[in-house]
C-alpha cells in the first residue's frame, strides 16, 4: 500500500474530510434525489411500456390545451428561477432577499398546483376517469393521474419544505445549507416536470 | 464532522432513549439484529411446514387441525395454505431476515466503528429507518391473520395472481398488506443506505483513504448504492400493482382474464412489465444479501490465517464490478417469460460475466488460506463454508444463466437448490460467521465455544443435505412451488429423496435452537471479554473500548496509519500491526 503519488487524492480521500468539500446532508439530499429520479424512471418506464405496448394512443393536442399546460411548465420554471436566486441571497447572507425570493417560489409552485387541480377538473369534467376516457385506450388516462398525481405529490411536498424553509428562515434559524438544500429537491421537482411535460404531453 | 456526541451527554439516559428510541448507531444496529432472529424463527417456521408437506404430501395428523384450522383442516395441508406458506417463507427470509440482517444490523453496527466516527452521518434517519421497517415487518406478520390468509403469490409477486383479487384466497387482503409491507421495507432501506454512503464517504477518520477500508465496510458501500439505485424500481412496482388491485387500472393485467365464469375488464396491460420492474430491483437485491457476507468471509479469513487478504485491489474492483454488472442481468429471471431469443442471449453474456469477478473473490480466498496456519474458531469455520457454499452455488449459476440450460430447469428444484447456495447460504452463513465474530465487541462476553462447535457442524451438514439432493430433483423435473409431488407419476420414484431433504431440514432448524440458547445465555453467563482486541484482529473496531459507549472512542478518534490487512509484516514487531498502530520504521509502508 505504498501512498506515494498519492498525496493529492489523499488531501480530499483520505480521511477526517469530506472527499467533495460538501457537507454531509448536501451529500445526501443529492444522493436521495437520484433515488426518488429512479422512481420516477420507474413509473414513465412503465407508461413507456403500456405505451408501446398498446395499439393506439390518443392524439394530446386534442384531449390537452397545449397552451394552458406551457403555462403550467413556464409557471414551474420561474419559480426555479426564484429559487436560485434566493439560494443565491441565502449564501450572500441577505436574509431579506432569502425570504422575499422563498416566497416568491412559494407562490409559484402554489399557482402551478391551482393550475393542476383545474387541469384534473377538467379533464374529469370531459369524462376521463381512471380506467376509461373518451379519447381512446384506458391507460392514456390512467398515466395522466398515476404520473401527474405523483408529480403534483412531489410539488405540494416541495412547497411544505419550502415553507418550513421560509418561516425559519424569517425567524433566524435557517441556514445557507438549509435553504440549498430545499433549493435541490425544488430544482429536481421542476426538471420531473420537464420530463412528464416532454415524455407525456409532448411525444 | 462529527455531530458533537459528547460521551458526557449521554452518562443519564432514561430507558426509552437508550433501548427503545435510540440514536446510537449501534444499539439500532443491535434492535436491528433482534428484529432479524424474531423473524428467522417464523420465516424458519413457515419452511419447516413446506418440507413437512413435501416430505409426507397428504399426511393426515389430527394435532396441525388445531393449530391451523382453516390451513390443515381434518388434519391435512390444503394446496392453498402450502403457497402462502412458501411465499411468505421467500418474502420474510429475503427481505426481513437476509437484507436487515447482514446490511441494516451489522452495516450499522460497523460502518461508524469500522471508519472511525462517532455515529452515522444522520442519527435521527438511522433511528427512523428502524421504526419504519418494524411496522413494516408487523404488518406483513399481521397479514397471516387477515381474511383469505397471507399473500400466495410467491415472493416475486407475479400478476395476474397477485393483481386480481379474487385469484385465490392469498390474492385478496393479504396480498394488499404484503405490498404496503414492503413500501415500508423500501422507505426503510432508502434511509439507511442513504446514511450508509453518505456516512462513509464523508465520515472517515484521518489516514484512512478508501483503499484501507476494510472489505467489510467496502461491500456495505457498494451494497448502499445497490440499494439506492434499485429499490425505486420496486417501489415504482409495487405503487402501479395497488393501483391495479384497488383502483381497476391495467397496468399489469391483460385483456380476456377470467377467473371462474368471470371476464374481466381489463385490458392493455402486461404481467411483464411487472417481471422487469420486480427483477430489476430483484436481483441487484441479491448482491445486496451476499455482498456484506462476502466481506465479512475476507475480513474473517485474514484474521484467522494471520495473512494479508490476498489481492485486496482485485478484491475491491470485483465488489464494485458485481455491483454493476448486477444491474444489466435480470433479464435472466425472465427465459422463458416469452422473451426474444436474441436479447435471451445477451442477457446470458452478461450473466455469465459475473463468473470473472466472482472467481477472483474465491481464488483470492483460496490463496489467502493456501499453506496458511489457520485459526479454527467458529468465525472461521462458517467463513470457510461460505467459501464452500459460494463455489457450489456459483457454478450452478453458470447452468441457469445460460438460457439453452435454462429453458429445461427453469421454475424447477435445481433453482431453488441454487439461490439457496448462493443467496440464501451465503447471506445465512455470513450472518452468522458475523455474529460469532463480533460477538465479543457487541455484548463484552464470549460465546460458549463448544456449543458453538456444535452449532456450526449441524448447520453446515445439515444445509448440505436439505439442499444439494434438490440439485437431483430439479434435473429430474421436479418443479419448485408444486403442492404434490406425487400428482405426477415420473416424480412418484423422487419421494425418498424429498423425505431424506425433509429430515435434514429438521435437523437444520433444529441446530438453531443451539444457537439461539447460546446468543441469550451468553449475554448474561459467557466469558467475560478480558482484552479490548480478543481476535487480535487490526480493523478499527477492535481499538474500541470492551464495551464501547455512546460516541465509540472515550477521547479523541484514532488515526488510521496503514490497511487493515498487516499480518506478519516483516518490518513489524508481533504477528500483526493494527490500523491505528503507527509505523516503527520513518520510511517504510
Amino acid at each position: 500500500m505504498s501512498d506515494t503519488g498519492a498525496t493529492a487524492l489523499d488531501a480530499s480521500w483520505g480521511g477526517g474530510t469530506s472527499p467533495f468539500n460538501v457537507s454531509w446532508q448536501k451529500l445526501m439530499m443529492w444522493i436521495f434525489i437520484i433515488t426518488d429520479a429512479l422512481l420516477f424512471a420507474g413509473l414513465l418506464v412503465a407508461y413507456g411500456f403500456v405505451r408501446v405496448a398498446s395499439p393506439s394512443w390518443p392524439d394530446q393536442n386534442v384531449a390537452f390545451d397545449m397552451n394552458y399546460i406551457t403555462m403550467m411548465t413556464f409557471t414551474l420554471i420561474a419559480s426555479s428561477w426564484s429559487m436560485a436566486c434566493a439560494v443565491s441571497a441565502s449564501s450572500a447572507g441577505n436574509k431579506k432577499h432569502v425570504t422575499i425570493f422563498l416566497w416568491m417560489t412559494i407562490i409559484g409552485g402554489l399557482f402551478f398546483l391551482g393550475m393542476q387541480v383545474y387541469e384534473w377538473s377538467h379533464f374529469i369534467h370531459e369524462g376521463a376517469r381512471l380506467t376509461s376516457n373518451p379519447w381512446g385506450v384506458q391507460q392514456f388516462s390512467t398515466c395522466f393521474f398515476v404520473i401527474t398525481g405523483f408529480h403534483g405529490m412531489h410539488v405540494t411536498t416541495g412547497v411544505i419544505i419550502l415553507l418550513v424553509v421560509a418561516i425559519r428562515s424569517a425567524l433566524g434559524k435557517s441556514t445557507a445549507t438549509g435553504v440549498e438544500n430545499a433549493g435541490l429537491y425544488w430544482h429536481f421537482v421542476d426538471l420531473v416536470w420537464v420530463f412528464v411535460f416532454a415524455l407525456f404531453y409532448l411525444v | 464532522m462529527s455531530e458533537g456526541h459528547d460521551d458526557h451527554d449521554h452518562g443519564k439516559q432514561s430507558f426509552i432513549s437508550k433501548y427503545i428510541f435510540s440514536f446510537d448507531h449501534k444499539m439500532i444496529g443491535k434492535q436491528y439484529l433482534t428484529l432479524t432472529m424474531f423473524m428467522a424463527v417464523i420465516g424458519g417456521a413457515l419452511a419447516m411446514l413446506v418440507r413437512l408437506q413435501l416430505g409426507y404430501p397428504g399426511q393426515h395428523a389430527e394435532f396441525w387441525e388445531k393449530l391451523f384450522p382453516a390451513g390443515m383442516s381434518q388434519g391435512v395441508m390444503t394446496p392453498e395454505f402450502y403457497v402462502m406458506l412458501f411465499t411468505m417463507h421467500g418474502t420474510i427470509m429475503v427481505f426481513f431476515v437476509l437484507s436487515i440482517g447482514p446490511v441494516s444490523g451489522f452495516g450499522n453496527y460497523l460502518i461508524p466503528l469500522q471508519i472511525g466516527a462517532r455515529d452515522m452521518a444522520f442519527p435521527f434517519l438511522n433511528m427512523l429507518s428502524f421504526w419504519t421497517v418494524l411496522p413494516g415487518a408487523m404488518i406483513i406478520i399481521l397479514s397471516f391473520f387477515v381474511e383469505g390468509g397471507a399473500a400466495a403469490s410467491g415472493w416475486t409477486a407475479y400478476p395476474p395472481l397477485s393483481a386480481i383479487r379474487s385469484a385465490i384466497p392469498g390474492s385478496a387482503l393479504g396480498q394488499t398488506l404484503w405490498l404496503i409491507g414492503m413500501i415500508f421495507f423500501v422507505a426503510s432501506f432508502t434511509m439507511g443506505g442513504l446514511n450508509f454512503v453518505v456516512t462513509i464517504l464523508n465520515m472517515r477518520t484521518k489516514g484512512l483513504n478508501m483503499m484501507k477500508l476494510p472489505l467489510t465496510t467496502w461491500a456495505q458501500f457498494v451494497v448502499g448504492i445497490l440499494g439506492l439505485l434499485s429499490f425505486p424500481a420496486l417501489a415504482a412496482g409495487a405503487i402501479l400493482l395497488l393501483f391495479d388491485r384497488s383502483l381497476g387500472t391495467s397496468f399489469f393485467l391483460p385483456a380476456g382474464i377470467f377467473i371462474g365464469d368471470e371476464l374481466f375488464p381489463h385490458q392493455g396491460g402486461s404481467p411483464l412489465l411487472w417481471q422487469h420492474l420486480f427483477w430489476f430491483l430483484g436481483h441487484p437485491e441479491v448482491y445486496i444479501i451476499m455482498l456484506p457476507a462476502l466481506g465479512f468471509t475476507s475480513d474473517i479469513l485474514s484474521t484467522f490465517t494471520r495473512r494479508p487478504i490476498f489481492g485486496y485491489r482485485s478484491m475491491v474492483y470485483a465488489i464494485m464490478a458485481i455491483g454493476f454488472l448486477s444491474f444489466i442481468v435480470w433479464g435472466h429471471h425472465m427465459f422463458v417469460s416469452g422473451m426474444s431469443p436474441f436479447l435471451g442471449t445477451v442477457f446470458t453474456m452478461t450473466t455469465l460475466c459475473i463468473a470473472v469477478p466472482s472467481a477472483v473473490k474465491t481464488f483470492n480466498w483460496l490463496a489467502t488460506l493456501w499453506r496458511a496456519k489457520i485459526r479454527f474458531t467458529t468465525p472461521m469455520l462458517f467463513a470457510l463454508a461460505i467459501v464452500s457454499l459460494f463455489v457450489t452455488g456459483g457454478l450452478t449459476g453458470i447452468f441457469l444463466g445460460t438460457n439453452a440450460v435454462d429453458i429445461q430447469l427453469h421454475d424447477t428444484y435445481f433453482v431453488v437448490a441454487h439461490f439457496h447456495f448462493i443467496m440464501a447460504g451465503a447471506g445465512l452463513f455470513g450472518l452468522l460467521a458475523a455474529v460469532y465474530y463480533w460477538y465479543p465487541k457487541m455484548f463484552g462476553r464470549h460465546m460458549n465455544e463448544g456449543l458453538s462447535k456444535i452449532h456450526f457442524w449441524f448447520t453446515f451438514l445439515a444445509y448440505y443435505g436439505v439442499f444439494f439432493p434438490m440439485h437431483y430433483l430439479g434435473i429430474a423435473g421436479m418443479m419448485r412451488r408444486i403442492y404434490d409431488p406425487n400428482t405426477y407419476d415420473y416424480l412418484k420414484p423422487l419421494q425418498p429423496v424429498n423425505t431424506f431433504i425433509t429430515l435434514a431440514a429438521f435437523v437444520l432448524g433444529a441446530a438453531q435452537f443451539i444457537f439461539f440458547f447460546n446468543y441469550f445465555w451468553s449475554m448474561f453467563r459467557g466469558k467475560k471479554v478480558v482484552s479490548e482486541n480478543p481476535w487480535e484482529a487490526n480493523t478499527l473496531e477492535w481499538s474500541t473500548p470492551i464495551e464501547p459507549g455512546h460516541g465509540n472512542w472515550p477521547g479523541e478518534l484514532p488515526e488510521v496509519y496503514r490497511w487493515p490487512y498487516d499480518y506478519q509484516q516483516p518490518d513489524e514487531e508481533g504477528d500483526h500491526a493494527p490500523q491505528w498502530q503507527a509505523p516503527s520504521k520513518v520510511g517504510t509502508k
